[in-house]
């Protein structure tokens, strides 16, 4: 009896040491690597002061009242409350965001990647003027650009696409594209399909340009017989990091429309049918100055990015 | 002809090969469209601007609109020059800040096999990068106001540097560099300071044209942080001073001097572009992306 007592004292001492020695290891193995830290401290000095403290604040602020003047009061769960339950412009903000991203996200996405797919099959002395005609528009800021689809747009019969119209016959008098709730988020979509070519359109062709040779060889000796047959059995597969990434990307930019929405539409748009989750999270935060309000509704878009992105991953995602 | 990659198959004539360059054309030149119309509407007379029916190109190009652009502004408030000041200090800086950080944070990622906590460092990177960086934006407006740092180039810069997107771009490029030159230059006894300037920085060169075409498009079209730590008018960059020219939604009353600002605005993007474009499809190909 008393034995096993011992034993089992033995036992316990022998882990903690164990374990205090693991951590000697460690400790020795991270002054080993003082210099390692050094080069590593100015990013993660400023990652953890801009990106990691505030979205944990985020996350603090979020079940609090915070308006700035005063210290925050802690409020539990009223502010998720008030989002689901009493505020009709989020839900509206929701789901005008949610219809804006399921089409330009898929759309955007499969654009990009067919482009990039053609365009890499033609001789590369041709190239460069394709890229640059599709990856002009993503680089060009929403602000910038806005001038043109403001005229565009315009609601008299001065906008082009308007004079357009009623000279085809379409309509016998102006459309007010950007004041009509019917038309506010068809706008949006148009405008932010014509810059969707972004980061990923760039990943996606730099991936297809390198996929061996040889798979397509082995794919004929194989008996693949179209072009579309090739695309999907040896092209796909091939470029599934590019596509992985190019998805993440494209979820992040579909899921933040913002500057489109303010310089087209206004803010906020008329009966707020323009209206997203990031320009609802802008009006409490820095117009309003509810900062906590304004925290919740960054934890919600937060937790939807997290979320579509785990989706991505188990559909993409290689097999590790 | 399957496993040829290519449309044209040498000089023979291919309908199909036809009929999509052709579409591919037409296709892009829609896309360019509405930068062609802001080109010309920065040079349009004001007898243009107004007419009915509206004129897609100008027939009479003048500078007038610049002229404007920079008198109007420059009696009001602050000169323009100064918002073009701004968004060129803030976007270079940032520019270089983050491709030394990332490199330098990147390099003992990648190299240093046995560094503890680096796995853990790696994934919270990867974390951040799936997520807006707006949705800190609340508490990086309190952290800045608190530091004390508003109105500051400090705060315009600062919060920019620590890019996700950079440190993982740099790391998967640094992942295929071999080890072998490395290892010979700490052979030769060089300290991993002179390493890293001496071999590691030339080496990463593809990847800084990669980072500063991001970095740069990122900052330059940036209105958010300007907008949101800045609050006199001779702190404003380009983006917010151009957002405040246009004065918002359904104004037409100065849209030619708002096309001509909006054009200043996207030169140099377009610059950038077309000198770091080699470069950057060089090092997707080889980098990272790939695994």
């Amino acid at each position: 009896m008393s034995e096993t007592t011992a034993e089992m004292t033995g036992a316990a001492v022998k882990t903690k040491s164990a374990a205090s020695g693991k951590l000697a290891i460690l400790w020795r193995e991270m002054k080993n690597h003082k210099v390692s830290y050094l080069f590593l401290a100015p990013f993660l000095i400023i990652f953890t002061l801009f990106t990691i403290v505030p979205v944990a604040t985020s996350f603090v602020l979020s079940f609090t009242y915070y308006n700035i003047v005063e210290p925050p009061r802690w409020i539990g769960w009223s502010n998720y409350k008030l989002l689901f339950v009493d505020d009709d412009v989020f839900l509206k903000a929701i789901v005008n965001t949610i219809k804006f991203a399921v089409i330009t996200g898929p759309v955007g996405y499969t654009m990009a990647f067919l482009l990039a797919w053609v365009i890499s099959q033609i001789p590369v002395k041709y190239r460069f003027f394709y890229t640059l005609c599709f990856y002009t528009p993503a680089i060009t800021s929403a602000i910038a650009i806005s001038v043109v689809w403001l005229y565009m747009f315009s609601g008299d019969r001065y906008g082009l696409i308007n004079y357009w119209l009623i000279k085809l016959g379409v309509f016998n008098e102006p459309w007010l594209w950007l004041q009509s709730i019917k038309t506010q988020l068809l706008v949006m979509i148009i405008v932010s399909l014509w810059m969707s070519m972004g980061i990923g359109f760039l990943a996606f062709l730099a991936g297809l340009q390198n996929v061996p040779r040889d798979y397509y060889e082995a794919g004929a000796i194989d008996g693949i017989r179209s072009r579309w047959q090739e695309l999907w059995y040896i092209t796909v597969p091939s470029v599934k990091p590019q596509l992985l990434f190019g998805a993440v990307m494209q979820v992040v930019s579909s899921l933040q429309v913002f500057d489109i929405s303010i310089q087209l539409l206004g803010m906020p748009s008329v009966l707020y049918a323009g209206h997203t989750v990031m320009t609802h999270l802008f009006d409490y935060a820095f117009i309003r100055f509810e900062m906590g309000y304004a925290a919740a509704v960054a934890v919600v878009l937060f937790l939807m990015m997290v979320g579509l992105n785990r989706v991505i991953f188990k559909w993409l995602g290689s097999e590790e | 002809m399957i496993g040829n990659t290519s449309i044209v198959k040498g000089k023979r004539f291919d309908l199909g090969g036809m009929a999509l360059y052709f579409f591919l054309t037409a296709l892009g030149l829609l896309m360019l469209a509405p930068l062609v119309y802001m080109i010309s509407s920065a040079l349009k007379p004001t007898a243009e601007l107004f007419l009915f029916p509206p004129r897609f190109f100008v027939v009479n190009p003048t500078l007038k609109n610049f002229k404007d652009l920079l008198l109007a502004t420059g009696t009001s408030i602050v000169p323009f020059s100064r918002y073009i000041f701004n968004s060129v200090v803030v976007s270079t800086s940032i520019v270089i800040g983050s491709i030394i950080i990332a490199a330098m944070a990147a390099y003992p990622l990648s190299k240093h096999k046995r560094l503890p906590f680096k796995k853990t460092i790696f994934n919270l990177v990867i974390f951040a990068l799936m997520f807006a960086p707006q949705v800190t934006q609340i508490p990086q407006f309190l952290v800045v106001s608190k530091l004390g740092l508003m109105n500051t180039y400090v705060a315009l810069i600062v919060p920019a540097l620590a890019a996700p997107v950079s440190l993982f771009l740099m790391k998967q490029f640094l992942d295929q560099i071999p080890d072998a030159l490395i290892e010979a230059t700490r052979i030769d006894g060089g300290t991993e300071w002179t390493t890293f300037w001496r071999v590691v920085m030339p080496m990463l060169k593809p990847a800084w044209a990669t980072l500063s075409l991001f970095s740069f498009i990122g900052a330059w079209n940036d209105p958010w942080s300007a907008n949101i730590y800045t609050t006199t008018e001779n702190m404003k960059t380009l983006p917010l001073a151009l957002q405040t020219l246009s004065g918002g939604y359904g104004v037409v009353a100065r849209v030619g001097t708002v096309a001509a600002a909006s054009l200043l605005m996207v030169i140099p993007t377009i610059v950038v572009f077309v000198v770091t474009q080699r470069m950057v499809l060089e090092t997707m190909a080889h980098s990272g992306i790939k695994e």
